[in-house]
């Protein structure tokens, strides 16, 4: 893994030589970094659609963080007499509705504003969660192998066999739904992912020679597996967070709708839609439409991101994907 | 064969363990579960019966044991809101799940081939493309979104397809009735039009990426330059030499399928107001009716992980490889 991986570090070096060997020789790191950039954004622009992923979500992450101060209400206003307002009707005091508003006169921007925010934060949060539990078993479990390792793998095993969407169901119906809870049980959900993959890295990368020298050199456990062969196997986990957080988004949406995520008196993509159902015969589109826009655009662009970062990385992580 | 056999029939064994624990634990991690089955005015004496009554006061281990020993025997006690035992209510409303789940797939599984092949064959031109962008939104879509603005367009735009119900057909075909499940199929299709295209876009999307891929790759197998080189036509050479291996990908998830079909499931059949675990599950959820939450899982994990045991079985029968390897792919 970690020849393929720095391929293109290598590549980057080379160009360096090629243009200014001085600075690239001074300073290998520092230009090769900076070449490695030019060359992602290169790619991302050649690819169009990143371009597209990338404003979208920046966007969305503007609306997590600022959502409060460029929500035109408060979320959570209601306005019985302005109830069901169609999309940009006027609202109270001369403002306006821009997406319309919902059963209980609620303004659907400023609640698709605030949602982003449960959106994204339980997605990252959950991905950090998972993500940080299953490096360290994937980790554990290459490098000492034996019984840590079947144990370890085994319960992978189990875990996988059981449909997450079950567990999820049965864990939030008891321990009670809100945000930790949810990060909580979609963390856990992702483990296995990340552990099978860093296992596998772990194991080729266990009787490298660099592995060997730190070892030789008297490093302790710890920062052999943390320090010398950690760093070594990050970049792939990044193409499977990216798609991760997409899944993850979408197992939140599943849930809210359900009932089972935040407390209602938070705004969220999927109990805004759960809640549209009940004025869909009505025909009331836009409370159904708008969320789940919300949703796809969000998902969709983490898709594509994994997309383009997996064939930036190596094409050849596709085949692990 | 037979040790790989004996392994996988251990493992299934540990997994079922593992689902009747954790269902066990859920309903002790709330704290303590006799505050579910007793109103909120109920004295203290009430709660102390209750919770005799229902064996609560005993150890962990005993409790479980006993739970384990009620479940071998498929009693998952009564349900809150029904007030008869859960299994009955979720027995009565799997058939309908089956269907929907069955319709899912057929139809993630069968229209994929046909969208995989004509992208990877025409690859770089407006098919692959519009096939690929399509396959990328539909793996971006949440299932009940899909079901809800299929809802709006189809059902009240156009009205072409019913926005909600279900006929059934396993339900008469089992108790023996065949004549009327079979008057019944062609509205029971009818039905299961809008909520299975709504659970299967995912997977759809999916499998057509998977076969586009796999059959990029086996177009460019040496077997393949060969079967070419020979003057087979292109056609034959796609039908008999590269679609063979091609779909083998396919095949491998058709097990892991269900489980990820199931998550769309439940909650699509909410969408639909569909009357299988999904929904069943939906309310029991909204009125913490702990024991018919239970037994509705367990069933579905249960006949996920009977399924995954029978596609692994026939795998090794289908690929002789699996065995040396010692497990699948």
């Amino acid at each position: 893994m970690s020849e393929q991986l720095g391929g293109g570090g290598f590549e980057g070096m080379e160009r360096a030589t090629h243009a200014d060997g001085a600075i690239a020789v001074a300073n290998p790191r520092g230009s090769g970094f900076r070449r490695e950039l030019e060359r992602a954004v290169r790619q991302m622009v050649a690819a169009r659609w990143p371009v597209f992923a990338v404003v979208f979500l920046t966007l969305a992450a503007i609306a997590a963080t600022f959502g409060s101060w460029l929500a035109p209400f408060d979320p959570n206003r209601q306005n019985l007499v302005l109830r069901l307002a169609d999309p940009m009707a006027a609202g109270p005091d001369g403002s306006t509705f821009w997406l319309g508003s919902d059963a209980l006169g609620r303004d659907v921007l400023s609640r698709l504003l605030y949602g982003a925010r449960v959106s994204l934060t339980v997605g990252f949060a959950a991905i950090a969660v998972g993500g940080t539990l299953g490096i360290i078993a994937g980790l554990l479990s290459g490098y000492f192998g034996g019984w840590v390792d079947d144990a370890i793998m085994r319960l992978g095993d189990i875990q996988l066999a059981f449909p997450f969407i079950l567990l999820a169901i049965m864990f939030l119906v008891v321990l009670g739904s809100g945000v930790w809870n949810l990060i909580l049980v979609l963390g856990i959900g992702q483990w296995v992912t990340y552990a099978r993959i860093v296992r596998a890295d772990t194991l080729s990368l266990r009787e490298k020679e660099f592995v060997e020298a730190a070892r030789a050199m008297g490093d302790s456990t710890p920062s052999i597996i943390f320090r010398t062969i950690l760093p070594n196997i990050l970049a792939p986990l990044t193409v499977i967070a990216s798609f991760n957080v997409a899944s993850v988004i979408l197992s939140e949406a599943a849930l809210s709708f359900l009932g089972l995520g935040v407390p209602p008196e938070v705004p969220t993509w999927g109990s805004m839609l759960a809640e549209s159902r009940d004025t869909l015969v009505a025909n009331k589109w836009w409370l159904a439409v708008f969320p789940g826009v919300a949703i796809m655009l969000t998902v969709l662009s983490f898709n594509i991101l994994g997309d383009w970062l997996r064939d930036f990385l190596d094409p050849r992580l596709r085949e692990r994907t | 064969m037979g040790a790989y056999v004996v392994r996988r029939l251990l493992q299934s064994v540990i997994v079922v363990v593992g689902v009747t624990l954790v269902s066990f634990l859920a309903l002790q991690a709330g704290g303590d579960p006799t505050y579910l089955f007793v109103s909120e005015r109920a004295s203290q004496e009430e709660i102390e019966a209750t919770r005799r009554a229902l064996g609560f006061d005993r150890p962990l281990h005993v409790q479980y044991l006993s739970f384990v020993r009620d479940l071998t025997r498929g009693d998952f006690g009564q349900s809150l809101s029904y007030r008869q035992p859960a299994m009955e209510i979720v027995l009565e409303a799997l058939p309908a799940t089956i269907e929907l789940t069955l319709f899912a797939m057929a139809l993630a599984l069968i229209l994929a081939i046909p969208f995989g092949v004509l992208a990877a064959i025409n690859r770089g031109t407006a098919w692959d493309g519009s096939i690929t962008t399509a396959s990328m939104l539909g793996q971006s879509i949440p299932s009940f979104w899909m079901g809800i603005m299929m809802i709006l367009f189809f059902g009240l735009y156009i009205r072409l397809f019913p926005i909600s119900g279900h006929v059934p057909f396993l339900t008469p075909l089992l108790s023996g009735d065949v004549g009327t499940a079979f008057a019944n199929l062609p509205r029971t299709l009818y039905h299961l039009i809008l909520p299975g295209i709504a659970v299967a876009t995912y997977s759809l999307a999916r499998n057509t990426r998977l076969v586009r891929s796999s059959l990029l790759e086996v177009l460019e197998a040496d077997y393949v330059r060969t079967a070419r080189s020979k003057g087979l036509s292109e056609k034959r050479v796609l039908i008999h030499h590269a679609l063979r291996n091609a779909w083998l990908p396919v095949v491998t998830i058709v097990g892991l399928e269900f489980g990820f079909l199931l998550g769309g499931v439940v909650v699509v059949e909410t969408v639909f107001s569909y009357p299988g675990i999904g929904r069943l599950l939906f309310a029991a959820i909204n009125q913490r009716d702990i024991p018919l939450v239970q037994a509705g899982v367990v069933l579905l994990a249960s006949i996920f992980i009977l399924l995954n045991l029978l596609v692994d079985l026939i795998y090794v029968r289908l690929d002789p490889r699996v065995k040396l390897a010692g497990g699948r792919g």
